[in-house]
Parts: structure tokens; sequence; C-alpha cells
């Protein structure tokens, strides 16, 4: 019989949660729409899957299973969720006062040094350096608890990622465009190195792992990635563009 | 003056640059693929391994901006009814043939990041790889010309 695991059980919470905010907003006669909605739920079905309990095998098993796994959790989950914008759904469902002081709490201190793209990008591929590049990576598979906090890392590494360069939630003290596209040429020429660097070092070591699957799991990492960077890449544009027609609205065209 | 539909508020300078940051990008993915990728003639910095793969990163990770910055740019000219023809086709050649020979030139020659290719007659290379940059700068400037003057093919 298919019984959820743990990561399958948040999975479904975050993604009720979510339903009963939308379903509480436009109850009230707000707008909320249905593409924010979707993204949420996708990036929900994407956890529940890459928990599944056939992924897990092969990434028990094998390192290609493990970068799918990886992928799936850190780049293209958080992706789903960040841009169902729930801080903003949050915000709309909060009392005003409460509202009010979450907005205090997103505008303080730490929470702007997190979650500075910069920050956010050293958390994001920094953290997958130190996983494939030194020994935690043959640690984590011994040691189960250290396996699930580096999965519970890289989700929430990934989405404070996604959401300092491009997300749709408020973010009071984001950084001006150029600033974040900046450090996505970054991320992005680190997560290229990093796959390459998989590649022809044969890297994470000691895994047991015959250099095919590592090198197909590091072309994975290349490949997939940059996927996901690619649609980052294109929320952050879109952004720019609606910023800019908003801003040739407001002025005459030029005379010609 | 014509009673054609040509937008009186184009703007050909950035329809230049966002086609040249199109071209930009295409050629040094050309290049990325085919050069460092299939063929594996060279790197973009041929000095040990991580330095090298790095700079395939950095290199990487420019040309997959430009391309998209640029194709962003050339849909707000299109929405906002600027895009000035006849400077798209020149913009990206300029903008690819210009890449080319820099590389050819700059990166090859003078700074010598890389070659083209590891063999002894690398400067039938040189020339090949120089040449097609030229050839393409040199087409995307005449039809520069012919497009300032109002003769390219969509401004009749």
């Amino acid at each position: 019989m298919f019984l959820p695991n743990v990561a399958q059980w948040l999975a479904l919470l975050a993604a009720t949660l979510y339903l009963a905010g939308v379903w509480r907003t436009r109850h009230a006669g707000k707008p909320w729409s249905p593409w924010r909605s979707a993204s949420f739920i996708v990036g929900t079905i994407t956890l529940a899957v890459a928990f599944a309990a056939p992924v897990n095998a092969f990434a028990h098993h094998d390192l290609r299973g493990h970068m799918l796994q990886h992928l799936l959790v850190g780049m293209f989950a958080p992706l789903g969720l960040v841009f169902g914008a729930p801080m903003s759904l949050l915000l709309r469902n909060l009392a005003p006062a409460r509202a009010r002081a979450t907005v205090t709490l997103l505008g303080s201190m730490p929470v702007r040094i997190v979650s500075h793209p910069l920050s956010a990008a050293l958390l994001d591929i920094g953290g997958m350096y130190l996983l494939y590049l030194t020994p935690l990576y043959t640690q984590s598979i011994a040691t189960p608890w250290l396996h699930h906090v580096i999965h519970l890392h890289f989700v929430i590494s990934g989405c404070l990622f996604s959401w300092a360069i491009a997300g749709p939630d408020p973010a009071p003290h984001r950084p001006r465009w150029r600033t974040r596209l900046g450090v996505l040429i970054l991320a992005i020429a680190t997560h290229a190195t990093l796959g390459k660097l998989m590649y022809a070092w044969l890297l994470p070591a000691g895994t047991g792992a015959s250099p095919g699957e590592i090198q197909a799991a590091a072309q994975w990492m290349y490949y997939g990635g940059d996927l996901a960077e690619l649609l980052l890449l294109v929320a952050l544009m879109q952004q720019w563009l609606r910023e800019r027609q908003r801003a040739a609205r407001g002025k005459p065209l030029p005379a010609g | 003056m014509s009673s054609l539909p040509y937008p009186s508020h184009a703007d050909p300078r950035r329809t230049l640059l966002a086609s040249a940051l199109i071209g930009i990008g295409c050629m040094a993915a050309v290049d990325e693929i085919i050069f460092h990728q299939l063929l594996a003639w060279h790197h973009f910095v041929d000095r040990d391994t991580a330095f090298a793969l790095a700079s395939d990163g950095v290199l990487h990770a420019i040309e997959l901006v430009l391309l998209v910055v640029g194709f962003f740019m050339m849909i707000e000219l299109h929405g906002a009814g600027r895009q000035a023809p006849g400077y798209r086709g020149p913009g990206f050649l300029l903008g690819a043939g210009g890449v080319q020979v820099f590389d050819g030139v700059v990166d090859h020659k003078i700074l010598r990041l890389h070659q083209v290719r590891y063999v002894d007659d690398l400067w039938l290379y040189d020339i090949a790889w120089i040449g097609f940059g030229v050839v393409v700068l040199a087409i995307g400037w005449l039809l520069l010309r012919r497009a300032r003057r109002g003769h390219a093919a969509s401004q009749r």
C-alpha cells in the first residue's frame, strides 16, 4: 500500500494550507491569480515526487538518482513554491496588525542580510560545493539525520535564492535589477563550473560509483541546473519588462 | 516623406544593441557548444583544469544571459512599436562577427588564453576563425549602411 512519508505529508500540508488561503481570499472577494495557485501546487507535487519511494530508492544506490532528487528538491520545487507567492497570500489572510508585524519582520536586518541575493546564492551554490567537493556527501549517505538536514537546507536555500533574485513576494529592500542579474550570472557560472569539476575530477569521491555514473550525474546537474536558472532568468527579465512598460506608460511618447 | 508605416519613434540604436546582444550570445554559444563541448578543441582559458572549466562556466553564464536579455529588449521594443526595421539583421551580424574577431584576435593572439586547436598548422585555423568573423562583420556593416540610407528590405 502507498503510504506517504514525512516529507510528503509536509508537502501535502503546505498545499492544503495554501489552497485554504486561496479559498478564503477569493471568498472575501479579493482576486488571486490561478497561475500562482498552479505554480505552488506544482511545487508541492514536485517535492512529493522527489521524495516518493521509488525515487528515494534510486537516489540511495545511484548517484544519478541522488542528482535527480537534488535537482527536484533544491531547484525546481523552490521555483514552483516561490512563484506561487505564498507570502503575499499569507499577508492577505492575516489581520492588519499581524500582517504589519510580518512585513516588519521581513524588513528586519537578519532577514535582509540572509535574503540578499549574494548571501542567498552563497548559501545555495556554496552548499553544493561543500556537499560535492568535501567528504560531506559520503557522510550524509551514512548518516540519515544529516541526509535530511541537507535536503531541508536545499529546499530553504533554493527558495531563498529564487525569491531574492526574482520572487513575486514583497521584498522591500531588494537590490536593484542590475545587482540581481549580476548575482544570477555569478550563480549560473559557479553552478556550471561545479558540474564540470565533478565531471572532470569524478566527484563526489568515495561513493563507489563508477566513473560513467558520476559523469552522468554531473551532466544531469549541469543541464538540469541550467534549465532551472534559465527559468529564473526569464522571470527576472519578465519583471524588468513590466517595470519598463509601466514607466513608459507614465511618460508621453517621444516626439517623432 | 513616404506614407509607409515606418514607426515614427523607432529606436535604431536600441534595436541595434538588442540584436547585437543576441548575435554575441549566439556566436558564443556556437563556440561553446561546438568547439568546447562537442569537439573539445579548447576551453576558454587553457591552463589547469579547474581554471579552464571555471572560465567556460563564466562564458556559458554570460552567453545565456546576453541571449535572454537581448530577447527581452526586443520584446519591449516590439511592444512599444519602437523596433527599427532594417537594424535587426546588421545588429545580429555585427554582434556575432564582432565577438568572433575579438575572440580570434584578443583572446587567441594577444592574451593567448587559448588557441583554436592544438595542431601544427594553427595559422590555418586562425585565418579561418578570424576570416569568418571579418566576413560576418563586413556583411553586417554593409547591411547597416543600407539601413541608415533607408534601403533595407524591411524598410521598403
